[in-house]
């Protein structure tokens, strides 16, 4: 049953292609708007998380992943 | 005699497993690749054109920090955009460790870094490199990152690797000047960073992030400076293990309110083979005004556990093989309070220039240490001295044009 799993997974993660996305194109104003990025300036949150690295033992997965909108 | 190859071969067993650790993750790595590029792909844009210039300000714990950081953009075809950014730190330090065990200092650090983005079958392929530079310590970074919007540009998944070479080395005070220690050499550290994230598009109002990252690293990893402290008062060389796996797991989430503005709120989970483990809250507000103003608050809390080799105050040497006295390996926590102003300065035809904004942002940052004693207070016995605390301020502006 196990050895299944994977693929079950991807005949899902491929049945995911041809889904019509729940959020319309024409809904995705707001998450356009620039207050909705993680990271606005990309120079600024750069330099805040050196600041945070040098300083704390916790490092990595801070984000960066950029947008995902739609908006593109 | 048994005991060191007792020693060797959990050494050699570690350093096998660490291999073969190694060689998964950069297979299923490389199958995820494989993966995305062969998808079927949407909607995926390169970076504007863009130039930042920042002027960037730490101040407290006895340290002094400023310097610029400028970053540029450029598309140079439909398929290609190149970019460059130069950061440089000016150290002026007469921190809590410096004042115990050396004397005050003042050094820069340089960092330059370029990067190309490729657009192939609308997925995003990046390259970079950076190489960072002071006096006793050289960094060179290579990254190649790959991110990709899918299922009807609800999703964007990206993915990236880092490898690092870093050299150390330990710089001493002569009659003469300042020299490089050659008796210490210049000692490596090989680094790898495995990075995996995730966008999602949940509700016409709110997005969510999920982010992995692995690094592990190889070689001198301890401070070449700093020492550690004897209950009889003496002092010696911190010695670390050569080896540091790290995993962090972040989570992001942000909404879009019933009028123009946004919350966002974040967690990130930490834990590495050192027995550190961290967690990071933060919680953000965003408020335009007028399309021409940007008001950003936001807090952040940290805490972490210390590493197993951690002390305070050792008995004696010899007591244990690694020995550590880094308050970044303590426990500790810091809570960091901060808000942004930016400005719109609107889109115009010039000649250059499409859209720009001036951006002002300040941070307060408190660090209270649970285990690390401010050694600098010597009218107490050794041991007893008062828990260290201290607080800082971050000023960071900002110029960013769009052309």
């Amino acid at each position: 049953m196990l050895r299944l799993l994977p693929t079950v997974a991807f005949i899902i993660l491929f049945q995911g292609c041809s889904m019509q996305p729940w959020v319309k194109p024409y809904e995705r104003a707001r998450l356009a708007d620039p207050i909705m990025s993680f990271d606005r300036d990309p120079v600024s949150a750069s330099y805040i998380n050196h600041v945070y690295q040098a300083r704390e033992g916790a490092r990595g997965a801070e984000g960066g992943a950029g947008g995902g909108c739609g908006c593109n | 005699m048994a005991l060191k190859v007792a020693q060797a071969a959990v050494v050699a067993v570690i350093n096998m497993k660490e291999k073969y650790h190694l060689k998964r993750i950069s297979k299923i790595f490389a199958s995820l690749l494989a993966f995305i590029l062969t998808f079927p792909l949407m909607a995926a844009i390169l970076p504007e054109d863009r130039f930042d210039a920042l002027i960037h300000s730490y101040q407290g714990g006895g340290m002094d920090i400023t310097g610029p950081s400028l970053l540029i953009q450029k598309l140079i075809n439909p398929s290609y955009s190149i970019s460059g950014n130069y950061y440089v730190d000016t150290i002026s330090s007469a921190s809590i460790d410096v004042i115990t065990s050396a004397s005050p200092y003042k050094e820069e650090r340089t960092e330059h870094s370029i990067g190309i983005d490729y657009l192939r079958n609308k997925s995003i392929l990046s390259f970079h490199i950076t190489n960072s530079e002071e006096n006793d310590f050289k960094a060179k970074t290579f990254t190649l990152g790959v991110s990709q919007d899918m299922f009807g540009d609800l999703t964007t998944l990206s993915m990236g690797y880092s490898r690092g070479k870093d050299e150390v080395m330990r710089v001493v005070n002569t009659p003469t000047g300042k020299t490089l220690d050659t008796g210490f050499g210049t000692k490596n550290i090989d680094r790898h960073n495995f990075r995996l994230g995730l966008t999602q598009v949940l509700t016409k109002n709110m997005i969510a992030g999920l982010n992995y990252e692995l690094i592990t690293d190889k070689g001198f990893l301890n401070n070449p400076y700093r020492q550690v402290r004897f209950a009889d008062g003496s002092k010696a060389f911190e010695a670390y293990p050569n080896t540091r796996s790290s995993n962090a797991v972040g989570m992001r989430l942000k909404y879009y309110l019933p009028y123009r503005a946004a919350i966002s709120g974040e967690y990130r989970f930490f834990s590495d083979t050192w027995s550190i483990t961290g967690n990071t809250f933060a919680l953000g507000y965003t408020h335009p005004i007028q399309n021409k103003w940007v008001f950003d608050l936001r807090y952040r809390a940290y805490d972490q556990t210390r590493a197993n080799f951690y002390g305070d105050v050792f008995s004696a040497p010899g007591i244990q093989t690694y020995m550590a006295r880094d308050k970044e390996l303590s426990t500790f926590n810091n809570q960091t309070l901060g808000f942004s102003i930016s400005y719109d300065l609107g889109q115009h035809d010039w000649k250059l220039i499409k859209k720009g904004s001036i951006n002002f942002a300040f941070d307060h940052m408190m660090f209270d240490y649970e285990d690390f004693r401010d050694a600098s207070v010597t009218r107490v016995p050794i041991g007893t001295e008062p828990l260290y605390s201290f607080s800082s301020n971050v000023m960071q502006f900002y110029l960013s044009v769009y052309y």
